[in-house]
């Protein structure tokens, strides 16, 4: 007779067979069995957060920075809700996670009961999907949905609900090592015939543009990218979520495209003929007003695994739906094979124009300043890291100069909260990305609200021993909010000033850490090297910077690419 | 779609988190007990419809999804409307209208008709128009079920 299981046991067999390594969460009532059976394994590492948001961002860089399904356990009620933020910032950058919750018994379902909530209701428009587990024999194999749904297609995050009398019943355990649902087939595959005519396109192209977004770092497909665009020769921007997907230090690579894109990087966008558009989706933020996009006439290819982001926003000539690795790859043989190339005194013409357009030099800033300019922290980090540290950030002028001034060449290394902008998002995030890297430098680099967002997180580093270097860029304002008043509300900056901050320094130590002040721009490469030298050790690095700097280029909201404002 | 709880108020989440407009909207279980069968009239530019089909596509729990009106199609609606009938006159008016739109009266009492009508939504709607709105006590509208005219079919 095979032996049965609890609900709590399946639970932890079911990640122990994903092989899930660490899960991120915070006890409760609804999930204290679930908790018992963590407590007598040691396969899955339970890593207890201090907040339920953090559970889900830890999970969330862990999946960003290693592409494994990243997992987080949340009780009942309060749990789930404190979860939703990290839950729909996952959802809206496509990251595949894992949530499990506890709920009430079965019983009390519907009753109001202590720490209930309609999880599932709760979380439906920020999830891939959802279920509620009311029968232990649906257990085992709604989790390896769960993880199927969450890990293909357009990935996402999924949520299984389990009440706490399903996690005490038995059940026999079977884990199926596959498994199929009728109505979800995501495709890998392109249609040839799309293919070819966007082949056919891009051999016609005077002015051709690579347009590369998060689809290229989710589906790994960096590698195919790359030699794709040196084969062509063709100018290549991408967007914040695609950062890392085409090396950034290479010549063909523009500088990051939108409402803070690189002035050369917007306005090849503007004025290509033929725009092959690569895991992206045209977001407002990228593209800026649809209409002015249009005042420009040019022929586009999008390459994307979700049919409903192709014509979403702007309408496409060749769509082709597919993993975006499966087309590049493609697309690679396909040209290979092809003995027509691309006109190349055309194509010589247009790089001569980019390179007038990148001798705009958008990105310059003041290097003398007797401030600290908070750029200039950015380019010395990324030179005293070699360019290869893991960086996340929160949200803000901070996150757009670590896009603009942290050149990554590697995919998986920037890690940000790009589609839903969640501020509170680098620190815990950074907390995952160490767990799935360890032994490589993490960053995160935060400005001064930020970081209070989740600033509880610095005692599960101190717990769990996690060195993450803090750069925290404080300049006293919420300064995108800050900046957005000076160009637009005529300077009146409303509740945008960070009054009554906390000495950092002090609070670094109080939990443990090493904290530093760095106010002068002359300090700032020691105080790096040192701070990194501490391998073992979290250190807060407060940078007192320029209060009044902006974030240079700037689409503003409603315009077209080619109207940006220019320092 | 797959006949299970919270399938429909997927569907309805979409449609209001996207700022679609449904019209309207009916669903009731299949020959096969495990699938339900939708049929939802919407509105909208070419587009928004395509946005819609390719959202509604990517629930889980929509298994086909099909658009009626890019092809020929059928298409009923049962309308139940309570309405005064008193006296002689008003009740044969009544009865008329009722003849000439092919319904039947299934419920009488001496001051009430409760009349049964099924077709097309503008047969529906061309019926109450021609009522005498003053009558009409209540109604009952199901919402339009469809299929596709001829060889055309949606199923498994």
């Amino acid at each position: 007779m095979s032996t049965e299981l609890t609900g709590a046991e399946i639970t932890i067999r079911c990640l122990q067979e994903e092989g899930v390594s660490h899960i991120f969460g915070y006890p409760g009532g609804a999930v204290l069995f679930l908790y018992d059976e963590l407590f007598k394994q040691d396969k899955v590492k339970h890593v207890l957060v201090r907040h339920e948001q953090a559970a889900l961002h830890a999970a969330d860089g862990y999946a960003r920075s290693s592409n494994k399904v990243g997992v987080a356990l949340v009780t009942s009620g309060p749990g789930v809700t404190n979860a939703v933020t990290g839950i729909a910032t996952a959802y809206m950058d496509s990251i595949p996670m894992v949530i499990i919750s506890g709920q009430v018994p079965t019983a009390a379902i519907g009753q109001d009961a202590f720490q209930e909530v309609d999880t599932v209701g709760i979380t439906r428009p920020c999830v891939k999907h959802n279920f509620l587990v009311k029968d232990i024999s649906e257990l085992a194999v709604t989790i390896k949905k769960a993880f199927y749904i969450a890990s293909t297609g357009r990935p996402g995050p999924v949520l299984v609900d389990i009440p706490k009398d399903v996690t005490q019943q038995k059940a026999i355990f079977h884990y199926p090592d596959s498994v199929s649902l009728r109505s979800y087939s995501p495709v890998v595959s392109g249609d040839i015939h799309q293919i070819d005519k966007a082949v056919q396109m891009i051999l016609e192209a005077k002015r051709p543009m690579v347009y590369s977004g998060g689809g290229v770092i989710l589906d790994d497909a960096a590698p195919e990218l790359t030699e794709l665009v040196r084969m062509l020769n063709f100018p290549c921007t991408s967007t914040l979520m695609g950062l890392g997907g085409y090396p950034a230090t290479d010549r063909q690579f523009v500088g990051m495209l939108g409402m803070h894109g690189t002035y050369e990087a917007n306005m090849a966008m503007q004025y290509c003929d033929v725009l092959i558009a690569i895991g992206a989706r045209f977001d407002d933020r990228v593209i800026g007003n649809p209409k002015h996009f249009y005042s420009e006439e040019r022929k586009i290819i999008h390459i994307d695994i979700d049919p409903s982001s192709i014509s979403k926003r702007v309408k496409v000539d060749v769509p082709i739906v597919g993993s975006v690795s499966a087309v590049l790859k493609d697309l690679i043989i396909l040209f290979k094979a092809n003995k027509e190339k691309v006109e190349a005194h055309a194509l010589q013409k247009w790089w001569e124009q980019i390179e007038l357009w990148r001798a705009r030099d958008c990105l310059k800033y003041d290097r003398s300043a007797s401030v600290i300019k908070p750029q200039l922290v950015v380019e010395k980090l990324y030179e005293i890291t070699g360019g290869d540290a893991f960086i996340t950030s929160d949200v803000g002028q901070h996150q757009m100069w670590a896009a603009q001034f942290y050149k990554f060449d590697k995919p998986r290394r920037w890690v940000n909260s790009g589609g839903l902008g969640t501020m509170g998002f680098g620190l815990p995030s950074a907390m995952g990305v160490q767990m799935a890297n360890p032994g490589s430098t993490v960053a995160c680099i935060t400005g001064e609200a930020s970081i209070q967002m989740c600033i509880q997180e610095l005692s599960t580093c101190k717990q769990y021993h996690l060195p993450i270097k803090i750069i925290n860029l404080n300049n006293r304002y919420m300064g995108m909010v800050r900046q957005w008043q000076e160009f637009f509300h005529g300077n009146r900056y409303a509740e945008s000033y960070m009054d009554a901050l906390p000495d950092f320094v002090k609070l670094a130590e109080s939990y443990g850490h090493v904290g530093m002040r760095i106010d002068k721009p002359e300090d700032i490469d020691g105080a790096l090297r040192e701070a990194f030298k501490l391998d073992k050790q979290l250190v807060f690095m407060d940078f007192i910077t320029d209060q009044t700097e902006n974030v240079f280029p700037m689409v503003p909201g409603g315009k077209g690419l080619s109207e940006m404002i220019l320092v | 779609m797959e006949n299970e709880a919270g399938a429909l108020s997927r569907v309805a989440g979409l449609f209001s988190a996207r700022g679609y407009n449904i019209e309207s909207l009916s669903v009731a279980p299949t020959e096969d007990p495990t699938l339900s069968r939708m049929t939802l009239v919407t509105n909208g530019p070419d587009e928004v419809v395509e946005q819609i089909t390719k959202q509604l596509n990517k629930l889980i729990e929509v298994v086909k999804l099909l658009d009626l009106s890019s092809e020929g199609y059928v298409e009923r609606e049962l309308m139940l409307v309570k309405v005064r009938a008193v006296g002689g006159q008003d009740r044969e008016e009544i009865k008329r209208l009722v003849d000439i739109f092919r319904g039947n009266i299934i419920d009488v009492t001496d001051k009430i008709y409760t009349v049964e009508l099924t077709g097309t939504r503008s047969k529906l709607d061309g019926f109450l128009q021609a009522m005498d709105r003053n009558l009409i006590l209540e109604i009952a509208r199901t919402g339009v079920s469809g299929l596709s005219r001829g060889e055309r079919i949606l199923k498994l």
